[in-house]
């Protein structure tokens, strides 16, 4: 029995799993549906002119809902001095509120057409029904208690004090009771008519009309028409409703609709990123490589053009050697020759006398070597 | 340097160790009464604020400020700086204890946590954020463990089986920063549901973007402070390469993070703009946001910028220990302080000394656990039998 808008945000968050686990989930992200509840579904509207503070119903809760017996009975008024809240075994409280005369208002759950319990809830421990009623299942409830800090009216409360198996507790709108075609025990009970059971579309009517038949009993605003997308239960009232205690900043966004938008971002990320992120890794990855091609060719490159260089270097230098050498050698030889030449002359002076003939010889082929 | 002997056998009974033992036997206490009187007999929790420290600390700090894991081994495996490699280990590490650790302290939270496990197995609640993250940490703690076992199974001596897992590396770098982009946005996403008991000044339509942006310089202030201390502590343990690197690790995340958080401030003032709270900066909660802002994230991003110019280890430091307090105040301005601001003063929540002293006996075991296994396992060096270069 899930409702269409929590099914279809779920449907987002299960696209994602669909994602994670490569099965094909449908997404639908950016509906502009508008739910306006289950056709026929039921709700109660509370008068809150007509509340005369007397607790009957808190005590009709109380019994149905087999309640532990209050520390203060139902029928001591003196409660109403304080402000309070609806807790673990109190599904609703009746609040006096300062004013002339006394305005009484009741609190309980305003059973919400897309309640955000049941959209907070990990485990879809809460379920809106198609009568109405938004009903808790004990057998799969974690205790985490983000459905408390979801509830924009503060309603739920929790078993602080049970060790092990703390409950979240809240009105039912009498659920067990709906089924077998009772009335609400707190509708039963009240003496004054402050609270009409119905089903929510007649009620609506019925409310404006009473409205426009009084305007001056009452302020221009049913509560619960809209607020956060809308409410089971309906509120009309002779004062702000700020005035008594509900209050009135809390827009019509519905709870799923404000977490709709991270929600679907989910499957975008889970199919985005894997994409973003190789690629990223093959970029620097390739960069890497062609970084280290280059400084290879880089490193081949100087190492070719040094060894040409190197080369180069040494061939002019051979060639200068061997020029140097041949040089050298011809500077030997001409010395070598010069000083044979200059032996010679010397033996020839020497043996001038003796043998003429001979150094004229050995001069004449020195001329030749040359 | 891998000293296999430790020598602490000598001195068991130390200072830091003398503490920490009554800090455990205060912590099984704790536990104790928590699991046999209740919530309520513990914490200060009641119908109006449900989540106390246990979920704004020990979860939404725990989570941000294990970001140093998916962070750095982005950085390292997937962006290819090749230079963060000796700060993947202890990253992933403290990520790791970090979120066993978060998963540790759920236990104490939740009414019946032995049904933790429902939401993945049981009945998926797939229309709630925290669906997502619990299905995103059970998964990303799955990740962490076995992008951590490497270490444990070079310790044991296992060559095969961490074969295998290196080479994983990749896909398990890129599966945890999906799953991280998702839990740590989805943290933030979480409160939007309430825009009715956030202040203005923290509700947006952004908190997902600002929880996953503010997560990047959450964990890399945490890399360097965890460094910083672990330089302190467990020099001994450390290797040449990681004594190398660790100055080049904490000025190149410096400079990101100085970068992220100015990103983070300009969109911060988009949001601001956007939803136009400019009004609320001149009442005391906008004096409140400011120092938030400006005293803990522009502030050190300035540091950080300062510390990377001049090359000045302490301003990098100091302003990581200063980004680390931003992140806490931030997450708990937001699960906290400024959550339920509408409540009269007399039905505000202010933690027991009892959540505190369960948050502090849970931080404790993440230290013990820590020193553990660093002193044992290749964490802060390279085993012998498998450098890599």
């Amino acid at each position: 029995m899930a409702i269409s808008r929590r099914k279809f945000i779920g449907c987002i968050g299960a696209a994602a799993l669909g994602n994670a686990t490569g099965a094909l989930g449908k997404a639908y992200g950016a509906s502009n549906k508008h739910f306006k509840g289950y056709p026929d579904s039921f709700g109660v509207l509370h008068d809150i002119t007509k509340c005369i503070g007397c607790r009957k119903c808190e005590s009709a809760c109380n019994a149905v809902n087999d309640l532990p017996e209050p520390r203060v009975p139902f029928d001591d008024l003196s409660v109403l001095d304080t402000r309070r809240r609806t807790d673990a075994d109190v599904f609703t409280v009746v609040n006096r509120f300062q004013h002339e005369p006394y305005v009484f208002a009741k609190k309980q759950c305003n059973h919400c057409l897309e309640p955000a319990c049941a959209s907070a809830c990990f485990v879809k421990a809460f379920t809106k029904t198609k009568q109405g009623a938004v009903i808790y299942d004990e057998s799969l409830c974690v205790g985490c208690r983000y459905c408390m800090v979801a509830c924009p009216f503060d309603v739920p409360a929790y078993e602080y004090h049970k060790a092990l198996t703390p409950r979240v507790t809240k009105c039912t709108m009498c659920y067990p009771r709906l089924l077998e075609g009772k009335l609400p025990g707190c509708v039963e009970a009240c003496p004054k008519n402050a609270l009409v059971f119905g089903k929510r579309d007649e009620l609506l009517k019925y409310a404006w009309k009473r409205i426009y038949a009084y305007p001056d009993q009452y302020t221009d605003h049913v509560y619960g028409e809209h607020e956060m997308g809308g409410t089971s239960w309906l509120y009309i009232s002779g004062v702000s409703f700020s005035e008594v205690g509900m209050r009135e900043d809390l827009g019509i966004t519905s709870a799923p609709e404000l977490t709709a938008g991270p929600l679907s971002a989910v499957p975008i990320v889970v199919g985005l990123w894997p994409v973003l992120l190789t690629g990223m890794y093959a970029i620097s990855k390739r960069k890497d490589r062609i970084a280290q091609e280059e400084k290879a060719a880089a490193v081949a490159e100087t190492i070719a053009l040094s060894q040409e260089e190197t080369q180069n270097k040494l061939d002019a230098l051979r060639e200068k050697m061997t020029r140097e050498k041949t040089a050298a050698i011809n500077f030997e030889v001409k010395k070598a020759l010069e000083e044979a030449e200059k032996e010679a002359q010397e033996t020839a002076d020497q043996e001038q006398k003796p043998e003429p003939e001979a150094g004229s010889d050995s001069g004449e082929s020195i001329e030749e070597d040359k | 340097m891998a000293v296999e002997k430790t020598q602490s056998n000598t001195q068991k009974f130390t200072a830091t160790n003398v503490i920490i033992g009554i800090i455990l036997v205060v912590g099984a206490i704790l536990t104790i009464l928590r699991f046999t009187k209740g919530l309520g007999a513990v914490t200060n929790l009641d119908n109006n604020n449900p989540w106390g420290i246990w979920i704004g600390f020990d979860l939404l700090c725990g989570v941000a400020l294990a970001a140093g894991g998916y962070v750095t081994s982005a950085a390292c495996y997937v962006f290819g700086l090749k230079r963060y490699h000796s700060a993947v280990r202890p990253a992933i590490l403290t990520a790791f204890l970090g979120y066993a650790l978060v998963v540790f302290a759920l236990h104490y939270d939740v009414g019946r946590p032995w049904r933790l496990p429902y939401p993945i197995f049981v009945s998926q609640g797939t229309s709630s954020l925290l669906f997502e993250v619990g299905l995103c940490v059970f998964l990303y703690l799955t990740v962490l463990f076995i992008e951590f076992t490497p270490a444990a199974f070079e310790w044991l001596g296992l060559k095969k089986i961490r074969q295998i897992v290196v080479k994983l590396t990749l896909v398990l770098t890129i599966f945890g920063v999906v799953l991280s982009t998702l839990h740590q946005s989805s943290l933030g996403a979480l409160f939007m549901i309430a825009p009715s008991k956030l202040h203005p000044l923290w509700y947006s339509g952004y908190l997902p973007v600002y929880f996953f942006i503010s997560s990047m310089f959450a964990g890399m202030s945490m890399v360097i402070f965890e460094s910083t201390l672990a330089h302190r502590y467990l020099s001994h343990k450390m290797d040449h390469a990681h004594h190398e690197e660790s100055h080049g690790v904490a000025f190149g995340f410096a400079k990101a993070a100085s970068f992220i958080m100015m990103g983070y401030l300009a969109i911060k003032i988009v949001g601001l703009s956007i939803d136009n709270n400019w009004n609320y900066l001149a009442t005391g909660w906008g004096l409140w946001f400011l120092i938030e802002l400006v005293g803990f994230v522009a502030f050190p991003a300035i540091l950080f910028a300062m510390g990377f110019r001049e090359k000045n280890l302490m301003f990098v430091r100091i302003a990581a220990v200063l980004t680390v307090l931003g992140i806490v105040l931030n997450r708990l301005n937001i699960s906290i302080i400024a959550f339920n601001y509408h409540l009269p003063s007399a039905d505000r929540y202010f933690p027991s000394l009892m959540e505190i002293g369960t948050s502090v006996f849970i931080v404790t075991i993440g230290i013990v656990v820590y020193r553990f296994v660093a002193t044992r396992m290749p964490v802060l060096y390279e085993h012998p039998d498998y450098k890599t270069h």
